[in-house]
């Protein structure tokens, strides 16, 4: 392959913008919850203007960014940049919910029997007397009032009532998804716009419904479970795990509507050089596997 | 403040780089290194940690050795033409198995003594240690004993306002006390942040976690008191809570316990006993300069953010009910913990009547007291 | 269309834009590099001025000059702005100038992600510091931040703390994720891995270390934050989690971390002993080994900063063995500069200095590191001042010193300008007297029993303090005269060849003296 000349912007005034916003997001978010309850605090507004901020730069970033690529700036080797560096993202992603799972792992196997008189540490059961370790975690160790203790959990409720549960309808919706957005991608390469279109619409759909069971799932848990975030232990993996990735959930989502968007308005995509829609999609597979793991892990096991 | 320096110091000021060697005919050698301790067990770790230091000083002075040697022999002016080569595989699987070796060596020993350590039975004497901020508590599960140990230092002597005395930061009001030749577990915990137990004499060093219990035992043969420091940082006063032992013979301990369950029963029979006004603010201005100054600080006004004051608040001023609540039960989720069980009935009123009326709070609030009966009174079954 | 392209005009010109707008909106590597390495220095000195306020107080039994509260926000805010603020951001800076010159690349991979990665860092340690004013004061839970003294019984300001966190860890995901598609991607043709100059392999390994372990500390103080504002119990046993849980997690990170803060200074050492040895570098494979195997060991070590938590035996036994291992690859390390010292033809000037003070000073610490490693002696030496020795030793005579020695070593390259040798030799001799006053006793009063972390202390302990504290203001003072040395070598001095030294070896040294704003538009050709 001949030298193409790698694409170096000038200068750009985007990351500065982003990196204000940055600011402004985390000061506000830091005294929206240091005032929570004060009702006559006011930063929720430096949150919002962060959030303003950082949304408007992005999109202007992003769209220089696919400017750039339209008027042909960037190489063969820049692609590759973006490539490796959508996939070390991913990496540190996987990292953050490892850090999750791994407390779950500690918790389980570690504290919850130590607590309840179990294994080289049980004797910490003398400072809580009647406790004793399960999982699901359904009564706290202090057995005081400090804890909404749950009267129902998550966990595979045996298969006479699988059909109402709602996990299994969750990952039925989300391991289809991963494989409507596959087919789009092929259709995609088959240069079949139409198809790319529908099967990516599909994907975007489920996704949607995917947060909406999710919604419903944690309705269920506050109103009728009574279980919360302050449940205790159970309470506080099962809401953190599943949060942070309903929260990935919507995020992955949004980044396919804005391929939907740019490729039914624009028409952006080409059969061989689709990277934003590749990393979208890689992201949404990333997705589906955690979700398998915690299909498998918080639920199942 | 420099004549505090000994002489000798004041020449290893000038030369401390290179003392490393011949430091231990300058100053005291247990003033640099670890102590021995008094237990098998420290005297093996001591042992351990002499034998690495001096692998690692053998170690050093071959390496730097070699280093010196070339930096000496072969610099540019003696040696103007560089060698040219750069690798030499046997060398390198040499200097790789070698060191291995070495630390196969060392690290036989030492999960020896690891697994010493951890033969951790049932003690003859079991102590529950409960780290708070910042005191220790020590209940003796066999004896029904059960007492806090703060730091006798007075703050005058911290703030420099009079002469340290010899066992500056290292005293409290109420060592643990333990026989000799006995083996002594302690149970350790903490009712708040993390503390860590540290006995340097006995090479026991444990972290108290809130929840948890750790364990850690020992047989001390020789009496004495001996002396060691929280170690995981607790807040504010984290220098400031230390650990003593004292170690006794037999008799002396059983004559001990049999002290201090007297005492005990002297306590419960204050509560009985009519007290003044002024008897109880007396009284509860010692209880408030040992047990909530750390927070609260001495004219009541607290350090903002962080603990509220007392003088002017509205509880302490005119809600007798709430004022006695938070003390007898803590405020969940806070630095202010429950001191129900570390204050008798009599200090507990006293304390809180002294809050009560100190600082101008009489002239500002109802000025209503509280009596020990009224914590007997709280204390009682409520139907 | 491509009038709303703001930089397709960039082949009309070749220099630098002017006035505030070229940091603010620079997609250089070099430009991110110096701003880098400023944050960093200006961090060092507020971060020195705290260690200066602790030392200060440590002068002599009693309290005279700050209240424990404050000494223990000064405690926390020295080792986060330090580690956080004045290490990494220099080995950041760094390898953004040399990365793109050591492989021979017209830039970072992704220039305005790189510009993203470093305004993040001032703002984020603008956040930090203005605890310092909140009510309740700033963080003083250590460093190291356990729970649940960081989440209970913390003040009010541990909320921006831990959002000062997040956007420092998203700032070090992002640069890191530059530095290893920049190196993946972006080498010259012939450049093969094995190739590579070692500045540039520790640099690859360290930024998978970061990638790896950054969103674990995420995570940690993800859920310090709903453990404080929305009522979880991950740390809290009474809702069946666990404190130690925090511990686990945070020295997860909390290890490879120290490794981050070593490994580039390894890189930046051979480079310099190899130059000033005038011989190449003894053992470049196992030289790549050797970090790699640090790196791949440093996952599996953290326990051994818990010695004492109260961890089954068998935990206990694993992360001793498994810790002591390290010394293994790091030894191969020490080892190979030595032997490339050997025969070699070598002079003295400033980077060799700090770099042969690097090698023997960062094996005392390594030393005293092996020593922490045993398990049973570490319940003695735990959380006394024979850690803070050790972990100075590593990181002051260690990782500054090697920050230094690539200064000097590379300004010249930078600037065009020669630094003033004679003042560069003080400043070495200086520091590296004054370093050791101030630490190497500290190895002794931890012996003898004096825990880390105290505002104050018994009287046995005086004497060395005090020496240490003299020693502490000695190694600041030096570090003024290092500034005066750069500042210096800005406005002029002799100007420097291509290549500046008699040996020096790699593609930088290709480039002319400074190397223009933009360099290797068309990758030069290795083999
Ligand atoms: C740059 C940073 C850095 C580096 C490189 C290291 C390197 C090492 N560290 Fe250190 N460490 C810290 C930074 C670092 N550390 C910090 C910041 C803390 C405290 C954190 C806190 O609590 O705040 C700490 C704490 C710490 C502890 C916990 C102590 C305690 O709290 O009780 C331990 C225990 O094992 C330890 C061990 C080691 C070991 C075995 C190495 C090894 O990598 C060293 C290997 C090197 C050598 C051994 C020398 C060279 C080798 C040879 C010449 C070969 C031959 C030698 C032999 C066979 C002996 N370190
Ligand atoms: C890379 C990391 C790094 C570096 C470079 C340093 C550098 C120094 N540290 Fe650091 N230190 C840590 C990391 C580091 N430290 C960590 C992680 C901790 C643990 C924290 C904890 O327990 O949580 C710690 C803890 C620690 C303690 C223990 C406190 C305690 O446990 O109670 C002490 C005490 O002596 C100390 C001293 C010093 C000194 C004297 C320097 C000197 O080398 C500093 C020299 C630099 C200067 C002095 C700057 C020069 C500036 C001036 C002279 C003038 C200033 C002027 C203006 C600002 C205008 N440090
Ligand atoms: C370790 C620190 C600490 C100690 C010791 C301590 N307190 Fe407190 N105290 C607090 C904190 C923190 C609060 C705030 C609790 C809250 O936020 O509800 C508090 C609250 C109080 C209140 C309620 C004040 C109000 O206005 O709501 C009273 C009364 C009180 N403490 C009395 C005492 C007394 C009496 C003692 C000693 C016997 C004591 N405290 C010891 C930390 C402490
Ligand atoms: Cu208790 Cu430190
Ligand atoms: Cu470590």
């Amino acid at each position: 392959m001949s030298y193409q000349k790698y694409y170096v912007p000038e200068s750009s005034r985007y990351p500065i913008f982003a990196a204000i916003a940055l600011f402004l997001l985390v000061t506000g978010a830091a005294s929206t919850i240091n005032d929570l309850g004060k009702p006559d605090s006011n930063s929720v507004y430096i949150l919002y203007s962060g959030f303003a901020v950082f949304a408007i730069t992005l999109f202007f970033w992003f769209r220089t960014v696919t400017k750039e690529h339209l008027v042909g700036l960037d190489s063969a080797q820049l692609k590759k940049s973006f490539v490796f560096g959508m996939a070390w993202f991913i990496f540190s992603e996987v990292m953050f919910f490892a850090a999750f799972f791994g407390a779950l792992f500690y918790v389980r196997n570690f504290a919850v029997p130590w607590l309840g008189g179990e294994g080289e540490k049980g004797l910490a059961n003398i400072l809580w007397e009647g406790f004793e370790a399960s999982w699901p975690v359904m009564s706290t160790p202090d057995l005081g009032s400090a804890f909404s203790l749950p009267e129902k959990n998550m966990s595979w409720p045996g298969w006479g009532h699988a059909m109402e549960w709602l996990p299994l309808w969750n990952t039925v919706v989300l391991l289809s998804s991963s494989v409507t957005v596959h087919f789009a991608h092929l259709a995609l390469k088959n240069n079949n716009k139409r198809v790319f279109n529908i099967w990516l619409g599909i994907t975007v759909g489920l996704a949607l419904t995917f947060v909406g069971l999710q919604v419903a799932e944690y309705y269920e848990a506050y109103a009728h479970y009574g279980l919360t975030l302050n449940s205790g232990i159970y309470g506080s993996t099962f809401f953190m795990l599943t949060g942070f990735h309903g929260f990935h959930v919507m995020m992955g989502g949004f980044m396919l509507s804005v391929m939907l968007c740019r490729s039914v308005f624009y028409n952006h995509f080409d059969p061989h050089d689709h990277f934003g829609f590749e990393a979208a999609s890689w992201y949404w597979h990333f997705v589906d596997v955690v979700w398998v793991m915690l299909f498998l892990f918080v639920y199942i096991l | 403040m420099l004549n505090r320096i000994s002489r000798s110091n004041k020449f290893s000021l000038i030369f401390t780089p290179f003392l490393f060697l011949t430091q231990p005919t300058l100053a005291a050698w247990y003033d640099i290194n670890m102590t021995k301790g008094v237990t098998t067990v420290s005297n093996e770790v001591f042992d351990l940690h002499m034998l690495i230091f001096w692998v690692c000083v053998v170690i050093g002075i071959v390496v730097f050795g070699v280093m010196f040697y070339s930096m000496f022999a072969h610099s540019k002016k003696r040696n103007p033409n560089s060698a040219t080569f750069h690798e030499n595989t046997k060398l390198e699987i040499v200097w790789t198995i070698v060191p291995f070796l070495i630390l196969v060596l060392m690290a036989i020993p030492a999960s020896n003594t690891l697994m010493n350590i951890y033969k951790d039975v049932e003690g003859d004497i079991n102590i529950q240690v409960v780290g708070y901020q910042w005191k220790w508590q020590y209940k003796y599960l066999e004896d029904d004993i059960d007492f806090f140990s703060n730091l006798k230092t007075d703050w005058d002597e911290i703030y420099n306002k009079t002469p340290k005395g010899e066992f500056y930061l290292q005293e409290v009001d109420e060592p643990v006390v333990i026989p000799v030749g006995k083996k002594v577990r302690f149970l350790i915990t903490a009712n708040d942040v993390i503390h860590s137990w540290w006995m340097p004499d006995f090479a026991i060093k444990q972290d108290a976690i809130p929840g948890f219990i750790n364990t850690a035992w020992t047989v001390v043969d020789k009496p004495g008191t001996y002396r060691g420091k929280c170690t995981e940082l607790c807040g504010k006063n984290h220098a400031f809570m230390p650990v003593v032992v004292r170690v006794v013979s037999d008799e002396d301990y059983k004559e001990w316990v049999s002290n201090k369950k007297a005492e005990a029963y002297r306590m419960s029979e204050l509560t009985e006993k009519n007290w003044t006004v002024e008897e109880l603010k007396t009284r509860g201005e010692g209880v408030y300069q040992k047990n909530c100054i750390a927070c609260h600080q001495t004219n009541g006004q607290g350090i903002p953010g962080i603990f509220p004051p007392l003088t002017g608040s509205d509880v302490v001023l005119n809600n007798k009910a709430k004022n006695i609540e938070i003390l007898m039960e803590g405020a969940q989720g806070t630095a202010m913990q429950s001191f129900a069980n570390q204050l008798s009935e009599v200090d507990m009123a006293a304390v809180i009547t002294y809050t009560r009326l100190a600082w101008g709070n009489a002239d500002d609030g109802n000025g209503e007291i509280v009596v020990p009966k009224d914590i007997v009174e709280y204390k009682k079954p409520k139907a | 269309m491509s009038a709303v392209i703001e930089s397709h005009e960039q082949d009309h010109h070749h220099g630098p834009p002017k006035g505030i707008t070229r940091w603010l909106y620079t997609t250089n590597h070099k430009d991110i590099g110096t701003l880098y390495l400023w944050l960093s220095f200006a961090m060092f000195l507020i971060g020195g001025a705290m260690a200066l306020v602790i030392r200060a107080e440590l002068f002599a039994p009693g309290m005279q000059i700050v209240e424990p509260e404050f000494y223990n926000q000064m405690l926390t805010l020295h080792g986060l702005i330090m580690v956080f603020g004045a290490v990494m951001p220099a080995f950041v800076g760094l390898a953004n100038w040399q990365v793109p010159l050591q492989v021979g690349a017209p830039d970072m991979a992704l220039p305005r992600m790189n510009n993203l990665s470093f305004w993040i860092l001032p703002f984020a340690f603008i956040v930090l510091l203005s605890s310092l004013f909140m009510e309740g004061g700033a963080p003083n839970f250590g460093w190291t931040f356990y729970a649940p003294l960081s989440t209970t019984y913390a003040p009010p300001s541990v909320t921006f703390f831990i959002f000062s966190i997040h956007i420092m860890g998203a700032s070090s995901i992002m640069g890191s994720i530059n530095v290893i598609v920049t190196i993946m991607n972006m080498r010259a043709p012939g450049m093969t891995l094995m190739k590579m100059p070692l500045f540039v392999w520790s640099w690859l390994i360290t930024a998978y270390l970061l990638i790896a372990v950054m969103p674990v500390l995420a995570g940690a103080v993800t859920m310090m934050l709903m453990d404080i504002h929305f009522g979880t119990s991950f740390f809290n046993a009474a809702g069946g989690g666990d404190p130690v849980l925090f511990q686990h997690i945070f020295w997860f990170f909390g290890h490879p971390e120290v490794y981050i803060m070593i490994l580039p200074a390894f890189g930046i050492t051979s480079h310099i002993i190899e130059t000033f040895s005038r011989k190449q570098l003894f053992g470049y494979t196992s030289m790549v080994w050797a970090m790699t195997s640090i790196a791949i060991l440093s996952f599996v070590v953290w326990a051994h900063h818990m010695f004492t938590v109260g961890m089954p035996l068998a935990a206990e036994l694993f992360f001793m063995w498994a810790t002591m291992l390290i010394a293994v690859p790091t030894g191969v390390k020490v080892f190979n500069w030595i032997t490339t010292m050997f025969k070699g033809s070598i002079s003295y000037e400033t980077p060799m200095l700090f770099a042969i003070a690097f090698v023997v000073l960062f094996t005392i610490g390594g030393f005293s590191g092996l020593m922490l490693a045993i398990t049973p002696a570490d319940f003695q030496y735990h959380d006394t001042y024979f850690v803070v020795a050790h972990f100075h030793y590593v990181l002051v005579p260690g990782s500054i010193f090697a920050i230094m020695a690539g200064v000097y070593f590379w300004i010249p390259k930078w600037t065009g300008n020669m630094y003033d040798e004679r003042l560069g030799r003080l400043h070495f001799w200086l520091s590296f007297i004054s370093v050791n006053i101030t630490f190497f006793p500290q190895h002794w009063v931890g012996l003898a029993g004096m825990p880390r972390r105290y505002p104050d202390y018994a009287l046995q302990f005086a004497d060395w303090n005090m020496v240490s504290t003299v020693g502490a203001f000695m190694f600041g003072a030096s570090q003024i005269l290092f500034l005066f040395i750069v500042l210096k070598t800005l406005m002029g001095g002799k100007k420097a060849t291509a290549e500046v030294w008699e040996s020096s070896r790699g593609l930088e040294w290709t480039l002319e003296s400074p190397p223009p704003y933009h360099t290797f538009t068309t990758p030069p050709k290795v083999n």
